[in-house]
């Protein structure tokens, strides 16, 4: 479980999570939604301990996370964020190997073999694991990180914006891989997203932001209406049903307007 | 499918160990050759009938000489590497991030103002200033991490350190210190006598250290947030590991004086071809470095014979060679 309680960042004069108070139980996938500058990066790494917070307190599994050991923490949660760096020339591999470093500090035991195996399997990256990551497409390498942080074998994965930059396919698959994670590994996921209708299809939670504070919480079914799309990302989006899910018909908006049919 | 993946990287892994086999025998045999070159004529026979004046030559100066060679070169060789990955940046060096010139400054004022002080003492203060020369181009390279072009972070480097040369220039001048200063500041294997060089062995070991803790500097290469991620102390091992690499250049400055390219060249040709995992590239960077150093110190003795010419002069030439090549070649790969 992880509990957040009166979680507060500013930056200068501008606070981006104003006393976010939050509980995220163990199981399932749950999205953080909204529109750009809410607050979700910076409560994401601020719940993996990326980011210094000025007040409030939070918790995993009990466990403070700005007074834990870092590296008993590294057992129990990892965090992706957006931008990965490659420059650095490791195979994809090697990678997924320092997945492991928490638990074997660099010295890879059989176990530490079977759950990099596992992973790259998992991720379907078996062809490219002798590849340099800088040598592999954008879908690759994306999986190549994600592979490495579920290889940490951690309850909790957290994961901001995974799918940018990917296209259609492999966005797609990703974001199936990331479910199956949940439902056939019981990881607790707490996922950046930036399309409303994967958190829709794929999240158990839609928690959506605004304005650094947390304005709608509940099942996709709940959050993803009319009005409160209109409430959180100020536009009116027509929400359709598709294989019994909302569907937000966002993509279609600016053409209605040049139309002049609004 | 997963036995193609697991059989790709075990294929590299005996690449790796040919690859450090082969540079290993290279070294020794080069090493052996290099004892027996020098003004005076030493033979094997020599030392098998333990001709006194030969011997006392042998024992005295060219083994010594050799030892300085492998502990500089090899130490030289890793703390580029570590730096290149700590501060992600594929041109810095101890010689491209003030801290040689720092150390050197040091220096200058230890015999200045310390003058009767023991060699250790100086070594120290000489640290000292590597250290706080070394911790002000992280400050200023941290000011402008976002902005931070590829080429600005080595710039702002070679400014300080042409900042602190200038200092350290300047007070030499004042009390006729310069000759000593330019020998800091050019390394020179011909002063190398027994007694003369074993700190050196300091700085062995603390290449044993980079070593252990090479996962961390891959790890805090990776940048911050998955060093952390990871479970890593990024600050600790970040200051740490620049530390270290700052000790050790001071250490080699105090002892046989500033080795230019070195730091440079070496680790960047080893990663070329092996990639950025420490654990793996370092033990051949090691003894790359020492290999680069001892033929270029073989060039210095033998291609003015009988006079020799200063080693860091002949690794200025051939690194900046290699150098220019390797930025023309590949462009580093923007990385």
């Amino acid at each position: 479980m992880i509990e957040l309680s009166g979680v507060t960042k500013r930056y200068g004069p501008n606070t981006v999570v104003n006393s976010v108070s939050l509980t995220i139980p163990g199981g399932g996938v749950t999205a953080l939604v909204g529109p750009n500058g809410a607050g979700k990066s910076s409560l994401l790494s601020m719940i993996g301990r990326l980011l210094p917070m000025d007040e409030g307190e939070i918790r995993v599994d009990g466990l403070d996370v700005s007074r834990i050991a870092g590296d008993v923490l590294a057992k129990k949660l990892s965090i992706l964020r957006q931008e990965n760096q490659v420059a650095v020339r490791l195979t994809v591999k090697e990678l997924v190997e320092f997945g492991r470093f928490p638990h074997s500090r660099g010295r890879l035991t059989a176990e530490d073999g079977r759950h990099v195996e596992e992973a790259i399997d998992f991720l379907e990256l078996a062809e490219f694991a002798g590849r340099p990551i800088d040598r592999l497409s954008g879908g690759q390498r994306q999986r190549a990180f994600i592979a490495m942080v579920l290889c940490q074998d951690t309850d909790y994965v957290l994961l901001d914006e995974p799918l940018n930059n990917l296209d259609m396919r492999h966005a797609s698959q990703t974001m199936g891989l990331i479910r199956r994670l949940a439902t056939e590994l019981n990881k607790t996921i707490v996922i950046v997203l930036h399309d409303i209708n994967f958190a829709s299809y794929h999240a158990d939670r839609v928690v959506a932001m605004k304005d650094g504070a947390i304005v709608a919480d509940g099942t996709p079914r709940e959050i993803i209406t009319g009005p409160s799309m209109a409430e959180i990302f100020d536009l009116e989006v027509p929400v359709h049903s598709y294989a019994d899910r909302p569907v937000a018909a966002y993509f279609a908006i600016g053409s209605r307007h040049l139309h002049g049919q609004d | 499918m997963s036995t193609h993946g697991g059989s790709r990287p075990a294929t590299g892994r005996i690449r790796d160990t040919v690859l450090l086999g082969l540079a290993l025998v290279s070294l020794t045999v080069v090493s052996a050759w290099s004892l027996f070159i020098g003004v005076s004529d030493i033979g094997l026979s020599d030392l098998l009938r333990a001709e006194s004046s030969k011997m006392l030559l042998f024992v005295e100066s060219r083994v010594p000489r050799l030892a300085a060679i492998l502990l500089s070169g090899s130490a030289m060789g890793v703390v580029g590497l570590i730096m290149q990955s700590l501060v992600r940046n594929r041109f810095v060096a101890p010689t491209t991030a003030g801290t040689v010139d720092a150390a050197s400054l040091g220096l200058v004022i230890a015999t200045v103002w310390f003058a009767s002080a023991s060699v250790f003492l100086k070594m120290t203060i000489a640290v000292i200033f590597a250290l706080a020369g070394t911790a002000l181009f992280m400050a200023l390279v941290q000011r402008l991490r976002y902005a931070a072009d590829i080429i600005v972070v080595p710039l702002i480097g070679i400014m300080l350190g042409g900042v602190i040369q200038a200092a350290a220039t300047f007070i030499a001048l004042r009390y006729d210190l310069l000759q000593s200063l330019s020998a800091w500041t050019n390394g020179d294997f011909s002063g190398i006598l027994r007694g003369r060089y074993e700190l050196l062995y300091l700085v062995g070991a603390m290449t044993v250290v980079a070593y252990l803790f090479a996962n961390r500097f891959t790890l805090a290469g990776m940048g911050r947030d998955v060093a952390v991620n990871l479970g890593v102390n990024y600050h600790r091992v970040l200051y740490g590991g620049m530390a270290l690499a700052a000790s050790v250049s001071a250490v080699a400055v105090v002892v046989v004086g500033g080795i230019p390219f070195l730091g440079l060249v070496v680790p960047n040709l080893v990663t070329m071809t092996m990639g950025d995992n420490l654990r793996r590239v370092l033990p051949l960077t090691a003894v790359s470095g020492a290999f680069f150093v001892l033929v270029c110190d073989i060039v210095s003795r033998t291609i003015r014979f009988p006079y020799e010419i200063p080693v860091g002069t002949v690794v200025g030439v051939v690194g900046g060679a290699i150098f220019l090549v390797l930025v023309l070649r590949s462009r580093f790969n923007a990385g």
